[in-house]
């Protein structure tokens, strides 16, 4: 039984137990008592989120007492964030332990490629649903041994519009963006790419064979989220991974460093 | 189609809310949506009709409060209403908005009897 949701089960817990509500109480009755009982307003002020922000914010106590820095990989389907993802898993393993969640709708695919790393890893299959929310990274991160953990990384459903309200107790979104795309999805997506802290410009290997205007990508990206860091990279030619590996590294020892 | 969880968290909190007030059904439920806030009204009510099936707020009436977004810039301060598709400050130009207002989302209050 889990304290925190009451769902009353520990593992492969990914429907929404809003379904399963049952309503013991006989609805007819609202129709035929008699009594007069008058009509009052209740004021509720009750955020609509505040259910998935209450395990987010259970998560994000968990991660950091554990000192697990932990990513919210976003972005359209196909832009290469679970090839970024086998890249950097199969160049930093060796120096630091990471545990991957994958979400999809259907399909162990993504999983199957990170298990090939050695890495361990957890698919989430939302079916229906079109994101990741905290209830799903709460129960999938108890197939992991959190102690030995530094670095969570979750791999979001392909989708660039609902993963941007729902946190999952990450420390960062991570917005994926390749050069196969439109170079003006963040104007498209605002609320994923203001969302998010770091953009990843993927597949720059291909910048000489499209038209895809880079400048003008960074450009609209910056009128959406000034703050917003940007790496240029490829996991096929390898530029721009370095800048990629030195911030996740820095991320992790800040995270450690306030968690001891 | 993220407005058909966010609709069954109305329904869901209105109806734990109305059970704790011993209420027999809940007459209207009223929602504060903002316009930065990502979720389409429209969506929430077209949802509303079918969630509201076999619950306490079966005959209820959705009320949406739409606020308007609101935003300050950081540079000159000027204050200006904000959209979607607002990303520079009308007065000088910087695109570093902070948000003010229009990202609410939230059950207000509810009539129940």
């Amino acid at each position: 039984m889990c304290i925190d949701c009451g769902c009353g089960s520990q593992t492969e817990h990914h429907h929404h137990h809003d379904h399963d509500h049952h309503h013991e109480h006989d609805h007819d009755k609202a129709h035929d008592h008699h009594h007069d009982q008058p009509a009052r307003t209740v004021r509720i002020e009750e955020d609509l989120l505040a259910k998935n922000n209450r395990l987010a914010s259970g998560n994000r106590a968990l991660f950091r007492e554990h000192g697990i820095f932990t990513l919210n990989l976003v972005s359209s389907p196909g832009s290469g964030k679970t090839s970024i993802l086998e890249k950097t898993l199969r160049d930093l393993q060796s120096e630091m332990h990471f545990a991957v969640l994958e979400g999809d709708q259907q399909t162990a695919n993504d999983a199957d490629r990170i298990a090939a790393t050695g890495v361990p890893v957890h698919q989430i299959n939302t079916g229906a649903g079109c994101h990741l929310d905290a209830h799903m990274v709460a129960h999938g991160v108890e197939h992991f041994h959190l102690d030995k953990l530094d670095i969570l990384m979750i791999e979001n459903v392909g989708n660039l519009v609902c993963p941007a309200s729902f946190d999952l107790g990450e420390d960062h979104k991570v917005a994926v963006l390749s050069v196969t795309e439109g170079e003006d999805k963040p104007l498209k997506y605002p609320h994923m790419f203001r969302a998010a802290d770091l953009m990843l410009i993927n597949k720059v290997d291909l910048l000489p064979y499209l038209s895809f205007d880079l400048n003008r990508c960074l450009a609209y990206a910056r009128q959406i989220n000034p703050d917003m860091r940007i790496i240029e990279m490829s996991c096929v030619s390898g530029v721009g991974m370095e800048e990629w590996y030195a911030w996740l590294r820095q991320q992790v020892t800040q995270k450690q460093l306030k968690a001891s | 189609m993220h407005e058909l969880g966010i609709t069954k968290n109305i329904v869901d909190i209105a109806e734990r809310n109305a059970r704790e007030q011993g209420a027999q059904r809940v007459l209207t439920v009223t929602v504060t949506v903002g316009d930065l806030s990502g979720v389409v009204a429209d969506a929430v009510e077209f949802c509303f009709e079918v969630c509201i099936q076999g619950t306490l707020l079966e005959q209820a009436r959705l009320i949406i409060e739409r606020v308007e977004g609101k935003g300050r810039c950081r540079e000159c301060g000027a204050e200006t209403a904000m959209d979607t598709m607002t990303f520079s400050c009308p007065a000088c130009g910087s695109f570093a908005l902070d948000r003010l207002a229009g990202e609410e989302l939230s059950i207000k209050e509810m009539e129940i009897e």
